[in-house]
């Protein structure tokens, strides 16, 4: 099944809509509450990164019997050195993005934290594209 | 109705008193849990999504809702009859009545012993504040309302494990007592150990205990009903006979535990207090996308103006908070209202102080089976393509996607919806006399027929 949302950048009063509705349908999916807790962050903070940087944007949430993919595409500036990117700490946020309580520089990392795998892949110019596999039974 | 293999033993305090219900909806849209439907025109309160908050109560235009309570009678079987009562019970009265007329009152019904429930919130706060110590957990949600206790076990039971387990004072004040007439010599089965509920939670939460063997508590005596014997007995002359058995233990901070703040100004970290179970709601939500763990304590109450606001509460709720706040200042200035700590050693927070496992009610999950729940879920979702999104009630569910989950479910039919039947009859797939029949099974043959006996209609008042 697929669940797909559209966000738009600068939008901080609906950031985390998205994060809600995949929450809601986790729940009626019955699915784990550490998996689907560990999902749920991981989208909202994918939701915020768009918010906070992007103009546009777009979450695809792909779910079968075992495992729920997330794909998080943006229209933006795209990341410039995605290692750097990944740092705890490391954040481009604008002073006014930090004064809301967002832009510290946790995103990624807490992405990558909770879930078992994440790609990156960006354009600088164009924008970036995150995808993230939470596998609904222990992996090897 | 929903899940078999869920508990059906829950213990609920509301109940919908057929021959008074209209089948009006106004339960069912107020509903936090979508617990309501209405079938022959009645409304029917499902048992596994209720957490006896009692919205449906306050939003009952013709008195429909039940409250059960024990009958008074039941005490007598007792010869030490102990009534608890709550601060809001003396709160909604008017200053000029005495807190000791209240007690005398009381006696004058029948009861032996009268304590004040926050009598041990001291050993509340002891045992919270070792709790706080020991787990991790953040943010930690106070266990005193049970009717957020339920609503996180239903809809939010990632979070069972923010609940802070320790008992709230009214179950720590029963055993005290309890345990302190047992150690005078009076026999276990001569002591009836009452307590009046501001609230219908509060009920279920003496009757089927949440993390809890067996509540301490005999019965329950409901607030609204003690109030109005209160305000009878002391409208007539009366002579002060010997005073009832009690003692001097309450605090200030008892007298303000079950207000808004009650519980928070005793928090040494970062702590909010929320009312309402909207609002309760909203936050909730929130809480579990974003990891707010730099917040320590919640405080979280299902009514607004937390137990003054309690449905049984029959004064108004603001000025009951007033009245405490008051009576809570003169406390305050007494010299020993700081010092209020039980040493009598019948109440020893180890053995007492904390509540047992919480386990999980999830209301959402659409099937045990999770391929079963995906094509459920795919279903629904392709069901709500068809239906409106008005949410107007006219099937019986208070929402659309409650109609579509309701359907997958095995529980409704598309065709309750009006305008699914509207568009069914234009394209021929549903007769005009289907339509009717499903529909009166709905509302009740005859419900929408003339009436003028209603709310703003020619003949309101009859």
């Amino acid at each position: 099944m697929q669940v797909r949302h559209k966000i738009s950048g600068g939008d901080f009063a609906r950031a985390g809509n998205v994060a809600s509705a995949v929450k809601k349908i986790l729940r009626q999916l019955n699915i784990e509450h550490s998996v689907s807790k560990r999902i749920v962050i991981a989208l909202y903070e994918g939701e915020v990164n768009v918010v906070a940087h992007a103009y546009s944007g777009v979450i695809e949430v792909d779910i079968d019997e075992e495992k729920i993919e997330t794909k998080i595409t943006d229209k933006g500036p795209g990341i410039l050195d995605i290692e750097q990117a990944m740092e705890e700490g490391f954040s481009t946020a604008t002073p006014q993005v930090r004064e809301m309580g967002f832009g510290a520089g946790m995103g990624l990392a807490n992405m990558k934290k909770n879930s078992d795998s994440m790609k990156i892949s960006s354009i600088p110019g164009e924008g970036t594209i995150v995808e993230l596999v939470t596998y609904l039974k222990p992996h090897a | 109705m929903h899940d078999k293999n869920q508990n059906r033993d829950f213990h609920h305090a509301l109940t919908v008193h057929n021959d008074l219900c209209i089948g009006c909806t106004h339960c069912m849209t107020v509903c936090p849990t979508q617990a309501i439907r209405v079938r022959n025109g009645k409304a029917i309160i499902t048992a596994n999504r209720c957490v006896d908050c009692g919205e449906c109560y306050k939003a009952c235009p013709v008195s429909a809702i039940v409250v059960e309570q024990d009958d008074l009678e039941m005490i007598f079987k007792f010869p030490v009859r102990v009534i608890l009562i709550p601060s809001v019970l003396i709160g909604q009265f008017p200053k000029k009545i005495m807190t000791s007329s209240i007690y005398n009152a009381l006696k004058e019904i029948g009861f032996t012993h009268i304590y004040e429930v926050e009598n041990t919130v001291d050993m509340v706060l002891e045992a919270g504040r070792q709790y706080m110590h020991e787990q991790k957990e953040r943010p930690m949600i106070s266990s005193y309302c049970p009717a957020i206790v339920r609503l996180i076990q239903v809809k939010y039971p990632s979070l069972i494990g923010n609940i802070m387990k320790v008992n709230p004072p009214i179950d720590m004040s029963a055993m005290y007592y309890r345990e302190k007439l047992k150690m005078s010599g009076i026999p276990e089965d001569q002591i009836g150990l009452f307590y009046a509920t501001p609230c219908a939670a509060k009920i279920a939460a003496v009757k089927s205990p949440v993390g809890e063997i067996e509540s301490a508590v005999t019965g329950v005596i409901n607030i609204n009903f003690l109030y109005n014997r209160i305000l009878k007995f002391l409208q007539r002359k009366y002579t002060e006979s010997k005073p009832p058995e009690t003692d001097d233990l309450l605090s200030s901070r008892g007298i303000l535990w079950s207000l808004t703040r009650g519980e928070v100004i005793h928090s040494n970290g970062r702590a909010l207090a929320i009312d309402g179970i909207k609002n309760v709601n909203e936050f909730l939500e929130n809480i579990e996308n974003e990891k707010l763990d730099q917040i320590d304590f919640l405080e979280l109450r299902a009514c607004d103006e937390s137990c003054a606001g309690g449905i049984l509460i029959s004064g108004n709720r603001f000025l009951t908070v007033e009245r405490l706040k008051n009576r809570a200042e003169e406390y305050k200035a007494r010299e020993d209202d700081k010092n209020r700590k039980l040493t009598d050693g019948f109440l020893n927070i180890n053995e007492h102080g904390f509540l047992g496992d919480i386990g999980p009610r999830p209301m959402a999950k659409l099937d045990e089976d999770f391929s079963a729940a995906l094509k459920k879920l795919e279903r629904q979702r392709r069901i709500m393509c068809f239906l409106p999104g008005f949410d107007c009630g006219g099937c019986g569910a208070p929402d659309c996607q409650t109609l579509s989950e309701d359907i997958v479910q095995g529980n409704g039919q598309i065709s309750q919806c009006i305008f699914m039947q509207h568009q069914m009859i234009k394209q021929n797939v549903l007769s005009q006399s289907q339509a009717v029949r499903i529909t009166d099974k709905i509302w009740g043959e005859g419900r929408l027929e003339k009436n003028c006996n209603k709310l703003g209609a020619e003949d309101e008042n009859n």
